[in-house]
C-alpha cells in the first residue's frame, strides 16, 4: 500500500481545480458542479462551496447516481450487483456548464454513463470532466477537463480514495 | 450528514417475484429502496432509462385490469423494454390453447420477462418452473398480488417514515381479496400489526391461522388505526349473498365522512381501486385530504420498474 495524496494534497488539488475551472469559465454563464454517486458527490460538494466563494454567487450542487446507464447490468461477467440510488440534481441543468466531479477517471466508463444520464436531465450548455485522480487504462475515447493527480498505476492494482465526509479521513492510496 | 451509506453486503437473486409470504423483511426493504430510484425518472425532461433495453415484457392478463396492466407497460417501456400486450379475449386460448403452450409460444419468440395475471392461484409458480423466463405475479386467484401490496407499503413508509407499531385495518371482502393477503405480508413484515375487518361472511375461514387480528365492526377499530384500507367489493366473485345489501354493506362497513370524524387526523385513507364510490367509500372520503389513493398510483410506477430491473438483474447475473 502506498499514500500517493494526503490530505494537504488533496486541499491543494481542489484549490488548483477551483482556480481552472473559474479561468476557463466567461464570467456571465453559470455554473454548476454534479458529483457522480458516491466520492464524486463529496468531492462536487467542496469544489462547489470553494466556486461559490471565490465567484461570489451560488453555484448549486447535485448528486447523479448512473447504476441504470451502466454498460455492464445485464453482462454476466458482472460480479457486483449494483444498488439503485437516487438522483439528486434540486436545479435545471439547461444552459448551464457543468463540472461532472468523479474521484478516479480510469476506463472511462463511468463517465460515459454520467454523460448519458445528465443529457436525460436537460440540455447542459457544456459538461466538462473534473477528477481527483486520472489514471491509465481508458477503454474509451474520453479525456478529463480538470485531472488533479496522474497515475499509471498497473492494472491490477486498486487505487482508493478516502474523503473525510465519508471515510473518516482524506487519503489515496495505491493497493 | 452521511453522504455516504456504507454498501450493504444484500444481493438479490430472486428472478421471479410470485409472491410476498416468500420474501424477507430485507428482501421487501431491499425492493423499496431500490423503487425510490426510480421515482424520479417520471419527473424528469426525458421519462426514460435503459438498464432493461433490447429486453421484451409480456403482459400475459387472464382477467380484466385497468391500473396494473398499464402500470407495468407504462414501467416497462421507461425502462426500455419491449412490450407485447397479450389479453386472453383476443388471443388464442379463446381457441382452447393451455397456460403453458401460451407461455412457451411467446418464449419461443425470444421473451425475457412474463407479468401474469390468472384466475388460478399458483399459475404464476407453475409458470416459473416451467420456462425460462423471470416471471412476475401480477394478481393470481385469491392467493397474492405482490406489486400491490409494495406499492401499499411503499406509499405507507413514505408518509409515515415507517410501518413499525403502525396499526392497519383492511376492511371489506378480504375472503376474495389477493391486495389483503399480499398487503398482510408486507405489512406484518415490516413490524406493522395487521385487523381485517369485514362481516363474517367476507372473512377468510382460517384467519385465525394468518399473523392478524380480525373484527367484525368497522366502528370499534375506526378511531384506533394509522391506516386504513378500504378494498372494492368484487362483484364479479360474489357468490351467494355474502351480505343482504349493498346499502347494509356501507351503512356497516362503509368509509363515510362521518365515521372519519372519529379517525386520528392524521390516518391515511387507502384504496387498491377502482373505487365503488358510495359504497366502500364516500366520494368526499375518497377525494378528502387524507386519501393517498393517486399517491398509491404513482407509486406504483416505480415500484414496477424496481422489480422488473431487480429480476431482470438476477437473471442476467444466473446465466
Amino acid at each position: 500500500m502506498k499514500v500517493i495524496l494526503d490530505s494537504a494534497q488533496i486541499k491543494q488539488i481542489l484549490k488548483d481545480l477551483t482556480r481552472h475551472i473559474i479561468s476557463d469559465t466567461p464570467r456571465e454563464l453559470d455554473i454548476a458542479a454534479i458529483g457522480i454517486r458516491s466520492r464524486g458527490e463529496v468531492l462536487a460538494q467542496r469544489l462547489s462551496k470553494r466556486l461559490s466563494k471565490k465567484l461570489g454567487k451560488d453555484v448549486p450542487c447535485g448528486t447523479l447516481d448512473i447504476t441504470l446507464y451502466r454498460d455492464d447490468l445485464n453482462s454476466p461477467q458482472g460480479t457486483s450487483q449494483p444498488q439503485v440510488r437516487t438522483t439528486e440534481i434540486g436545479f435545471d441543468i439547461d444552459d448551464k456548464i457543468i463540472i461532472l466531479v468523479d474521484d478516479v477517471l480510469y476506463t472511462g466508463r463511468s463517465a460515459r454513463a454520467a454523460m448519458d444520464a445528465l443529457i436525460d436531465l436537460g440540455r447542459p450548455r457544456a459538461i466538462k470532466l473534473a477528477v481527483l485522480v486520472d489514471r491509465v487504462g481508458r477503454e474509451l475515447p474520453i479525456q478529463a477537463d480538470y485531472a488533479g493527480y496522474k497515475t499509471d498505476a498497473a492494472p491490477g492494482k486498486l487505487v482508493q480514495v478516502s474523503l473525510v465526509e465519508s471515510d473518516g479521513k482524506d487519503e489515496v492510496v495505491i493497493e | 450528514m452521511a453522504l455516504i451509506r456504507k454498501d450493504k453486503q444484500f444481493r438479490w437473486h430472486r428472478k421471479h417475484l410470485l409472491g410476498l409470504r416468500e420474501l424477507s423483511a430485507e428482501e421487501i426493504t431491499y425492493i423499496l429502496s431500490t423503487a425510490k430510484g426510480f421515482e424520479q425518472i417520471s419527473t424528469r425532461s426525458v421519462k426514460k432509462a435503459p438498464p432493461l433495453r433490447g429486453k421484451v415484457v409480456v403482459n400475459l392478463f387472464f382477467e380484466d385490469s385497468t391500473r396494473t396492466r398499464n402500470s407495468f407497460a407504462l414501467a416497462a417501456s421507461r425502462l426500455s423494454a419491449d412490450v407485447i400486450e397479450f389479453t386472453q379475449k383476443t388471443s388464442s386460448v379463446s381457441k382452447g390453447e393451455t397456460l403453458l403452450d401460451t407461455a412457451r409460444n411467446l418464449e419461443a419468440m425470444g421473451i425475457d420477462i412474463v407479468v401474469i395475471r390468472h384466475s388460478a392461484g399458483g399459475a404464476p409458480k407453475f409458470l416459473s418452473r416451467n420456462i425460462n423466463a423471470c416471471v412476475i405475479n401480477a394478481g393470481d386467484g385469491f392467493c397474492e398480488h405482490p406489486t400491490q401490496g409494495l406499492l401499499d407499503v411503499y406509499t405507507i413508509r413514505k408518509i409515515k417514515g415507517t410501518l413499525e407499531g403502525l396499526k392497519i385495518a383492511i376492511v371489506g371482502d378480504i375472503a376474495h381479496s389477493r391486495v389483503a393477503r399480499s398487503d398482510m405480508w408486507a405489512m406484518t413484515k415490516l413490524g406493522a400489526k395487521v385487523i381485517f375487518v369485514g362481516p363474517p361472511t367476507l372473512i377468510p375461514t382460517q384467519a385465525n391461522l394468518l399473523p392478524v387480528k380480525v373484527s367484525y365492526s368497522l366502528d370499534e377499530v375506526i378511531d384506533k388505526v394509522d391506516v386504513i384500507n378500504m378494498l372494492r367489493i368484487q362483484f364479479e366473485r360474489l357468490g351467494g349473498n355474502p351480505f343482504p345489501s349493498t346499502r347494509e354493506y356501507s351503512h356497516y362497513f362503509g368509509l363515510t365522512v362521518e365515521r372519519m370524524k372519529r379517525a386520528k387526523p392524521d390516518i391515511l385513507v387507502m384504496h387498491p381501486g377502482p373505487i365503488n364510490r358510495g359504497l366502500e367509500m364516500e366520494s368526499e372520503v375518497a377525494d378528502g385530504s387524507n386519501s393517498v389513493i393517486l399517491e398509491q398510483v404513482k407509486n406504483g410506477l416505480a415500484v414496477r420498474m424496481a422489480v422488473l430491473f431487480l429480476v431482470n438483474q438476477a437473471a442476467a447475473q444466473k446465466d
